[in-house]
């Protein structure tokens, strides 16, 4: 089974692909691990031999931040734009569009399911 | 689209002078600006600076997470105080 970085990749798909599983990897960056690493991008994981596991796990490990440590940076700079009491922290404490877009409709991402009006109008006709 | 580097950050100028004059005569007055567009300089760490919201001048502590975000974005210049205040009275009445 291979692993790395904590994430199970998928035997059945291409190594360029299945990095992908990883976050912090996407398309672009699973294709240049495999050129870094000279593996062709084509080959299944389950065909990937012990060794080509631990050099992919190298290159990803020196090169790329992920996972983890990405997640705790992302949410550390929304921490910090919270804490300094910006525009974009407030829209963060919000949950509300941070960019600019616009919130009279759409913006549903950001916030949410709809809420329901109308249900308990509905309970009093019954 | 971002500002072009070889400009470097916009800031007021007057704002820039007077705060470097302040630091070298060590002192902390409140400053009061318009320029809501000015970038925050390291110099300005510190000082208390006062931002014009469209109404009136909001103190802003300038602290070191700052330096790099515009002085505006610590004035908001909107106040929402939510939606529908009559809609959800007339509601509650009906309930009782």
């Amino acid at each position: 089974m291979a692993r790395i970085a904590g994430v199970d990749l998928p035997r059945e798909k291409h190594v360029e692909i299945a990095l992908t599983y990883i976050y912090g990897i996407g398309r672009s960056r699973g294709r240049k691990t495999c050129e870094g690493v000279g593996v062709d991008p084509e080959t299944k994981v389950r065909d990937l031999t012990d060794e080509e596991i631990v050099r992919l796990r190298e290159f990803i490990d020196s090169n790329y931040q992920i996972e983890g440590d990405l997640h705790r940076e992302r949410s550390q700079n929304i921490k910090r734009l919270m804490e300094i009491g910006c525009y974009r922290g407030l829209r963060h404490r919000r949950g509300l569009p941070v960019r600019g877009q616009r919130t009279h409709t759409n913006a549903r991402t950001r916030k949410g399911p709809r809420p329901q009006v109308g249900i308990k109008k509905k309970r009093q006709a019954q | 689209m971002s500002r072009s580097l070889k400009k470097g950050p916009y800031v007021d100028e007057k704002i820039l002078t007077r705060i470097i004059d302040m630091n070298r005569r060590n002192e902390k007055t409140l400053l009061k600006t318009w320029s809501r567009s000015s970038t925050i300089f390291p110099e300005m760490v510190g000082h208390t600076i006062a931002v014009h919201d469209g109404r009136r001048h909001v103190p802003v502590y300038i602290t070191e997470n700052m330096v790099g975000h515009k002085l505006g974005e610590f004035a908001p210049t909107r106040i929402f105080r939510g939606h529908g205040g009559k809609l959800t009275k007339e509601k509650r009445v009906r309930l009782k």
